[in-house]
């Protein structure tokens, strides 16, 4: 099955007429066109304004791209600001998309093939996923009693003589907004894993063990590939999550940490328009590329 | 199944099993922590240990935190989280019975419903604030021009909690919404649909008494999934809500100002109302169930 076409678009099952589809497909197909595709083009449009602090001026400049990647020729004094933002956004991206994929792929991998009945496979699957119904931001908060400076984390350390001053990189670092993003999205991994495992024709492994193969070589050979797309689908949408996200960097980071949506959620809140809308447009291309890159590695793979 | 549980389990199964374990315990220790220690004493602060037990910080976070009003804010959430439910109630099971007909650009409506789900938050939301300000814009231009100057004076802006809000959180909850159409309606089995029409049922008595009590559970689950989905949104409704703003806005604010306990009896307090819309759901799913149970049998 593969990813780029609608693989549960249920088929023609009622013979209709076409007209009759349309009118109740029209609220919904309203909705997006009006809160999704105009805003899309008006961001590209947008990108291209002038701006001064009171208005936004109609126009073609290249202005806010230029200013953008000021500096970025120049590579004797590092990075530029927007790569340099761009590095540690991707930096997060990878980090968090490797260690989710690991523990959603080991629980689905548990829940899919180790739970045996089906009543308990559904509970703990329910068990997981009764945290996502809380609020992200109560999420991130729930970690500060616990790595703060006077932390669980840190009493526990000190009074078993461990350490002897508090771990300051523990909250409001690198470590807590990876922590936060993993605490988060590996539902988002787990899920749709989950979900093309138990599709996995169980005879196919019974047939792997039979012909000799050990336990890691049914693994790799017959689960992983048999469960790509939920792989694919969990990655992309644990990638588009953090390459966008502001909030949870926002928060865990102590306001500190720069991250590409940071820059244009700030770039709005001054009214800058034109120039985020220029930075979401750079934002959306890197996200598509890397969106294609992960179908065509997979592919690949399935290649050989 | 029934034959492989008599079979000895394998190596790998303990140490998979603990694995899961320490992933359950990452998961709610931290939620757990603050839900206890939003039961402070008086003298308590952010961390243990615990100085009493006393619901202090609940009267505090009653009587407000600083200048936000976290009653109107938590009565703007759950006004737009029905709003939203309702809409995605209705355009999802729409959307999805027209998907089953012959639907001309259905696959092109299908790829941007997934674009929208994999789309980064912060360009939805900044395109939709885009949007509304510039047709604020324009209302303010043909103000101008019919003269009118009071009502120019009194207009403020189209961006709020039931225009681009609600317009912004559907872009999130509507492809979820589809989604589980789409999973119901490929386990449908249509021959209940042409009994009905068989036996004289015009296609709204069709839907009305075979296609809909069938669909109910599922049905309720997608308003479930609508409402938990607004009532958490923040990325989409960042840049797209005007002066006020929604609960989890608020509290996203609130976690650098507010330094007492009160913010974890905040989180104790919409943890609970997520969880009370969650059980009425599911009890209202059984519910459904057991009447179709009662009627067939």
């Amino acid at each position: 099955m593969s990813t780029t076409t609608p693989p549960s678009l249920p088929a023609a099952a009622v013979p209709g007429r076409s007209i009759a589809a349309w009118w109740q497909a029209a609220p919904f197909t309203l909705v997006f066109a009006l809160f999704f595709i105009i805003p899309l083009a008006l961001i590209v449009m947008v990108s291209f304004w002038d701006f001064n602090d009171y208005e936004l001026l109609p126009g073609f400049t290249f202005k806010n791209y230029v200013s953008i990647f000021d500096g970025c020729s120049d590579m004797s004094d590092g990075l530029c600001v927007t790569l340099k933002t761009y590095y540690s956004t991707l930096k997060f991206s990878f980090l968090v998309w490797l260690i989710t994929l690991v523990i959603g792929f080991t629980v689905a991998y548990f829940l899919a093939f180790h739970v045996r009945s089906s009543g308990m496979q559904t509970l703990l699957f329910v068990l997981c996923t009764i945290p996502f119904w809380t609020s992200n931001v109560i999420r991130m908060i729930s970690w500060v009693p616990l790595l703060g400076r006077n932390g669980l984390v840190n009493q526990t350390l000190i009074s078993m003589n461990l350490i002897e001053t508090p771990i300051e990189w523990l909250l409001f670092s690198d470590f807590s907004v990876v922590l936060a993003f993993v605490h988060l999205y590996t539902m988002f991994m787990i899920v749709p894993i989950f979900n093309s495992m138990m599709r996995i024709d169980r005879s196919l492994i019974e047939a792997a063990s039979d012909s000799g193969a050990s336990g890691w070589q049914t693994l790799w050979n017959v689960i992983v590939p048999l469960s790509r797309t939920g792989i694919i689908i969990g990655s992309i949408f644990v990638l588009t999550i953090v390459m966008g996200d502001f909030v949870t960097i926002g928060v865990m980071g102590g306001q500190q940490i720069a991250s590409v949506g940071k820059i244009i959620q700030v770039q709005t809140s001054y009214l800058q328009f034109p120039l985020a809308a220029a930075n979401a447009v750079i934002l959306l291309a890197v996200v598509l590329m890397i969106i294609w890159g992960l179908t065509r590695l997979v592919d690949i793979r399935k290649e050989l | 199944m029934t034959t492989r549980i008599r079979e000895a389990r394998p190596a790998s199964f303990w140490p998979l099993a603990i694995v899961f374990a320490l992933f359950v315990l990452f998961m709610y220790g931290p939620m757990f922590v603050i839900f206890i220690l939003s039961f402070q004493g008086p003298e308590g602060g952010l961390t243990f240990p615990m100085r009493g037990v006393s619901l202090h910080w609940f009267a505090k976070l009653a009587e407000g935190l600083g200048v936000v009003d976290i009653g109107a804010a938590l009565w703007r959430s759950l006004g737009l989280g029905v709003a939203v439910m309702l809409c995605t109630v209705v355009l999802s099971v729409l959307a999805g019975l027209a998907f089953r007909k012959r639907l001309a650009g259905g696959n092109t409506l299908f790829f941007i419903v997934v674009a929208s789900l994999i789309m980064p938050s912060i360009i939805v939301s900044l395109g939709i604030g885009l949007e509304f300000r510039l047709i604020d814009n324009g209302i303010k231009a043909v103000l101008e021009w019919l003269g009118m100057d009071s009502a120019l004076e009194g207009y403020g802006t189209s961006l709020g909690l039931f225009t681009s809000a609600l317009g912004a959180h559907l872009t999130w909850t509507l492809p979820f919404g589809l989604l589980i159409m789409f999973a119901v309606f490929n386990r449908f089995n249509p021959a209940y649909e042409e009994a009905a029409r068989d036996l004289g049922a015009t296609p709204w008595q069709g839907f009305a008494h075979v296609v809909l009590p069938l669909i109910a559970p599922s049905v309720v689950g997608i308003g479930m999934f609508g409402f938990t989905l607004s009532w958490d949104e923040i990325a989409r409704t960042s840049q797209a809500i005007g002066d006020v703003n929604t609960l989890p806005l608020e509290l996203q604010g609130l976690t650098s100002t507010v330094t007492t306990p009160s913010i974890y009896a905040l989180g104790t307090v919409t943890t609970v109302v997520s969880f009370a819309v969650m059980g009425v759901t599911l009890l209202l799913v059984w519910a459904l169930g057991r009447r179709r149970k009662g009627r067939s049998g």
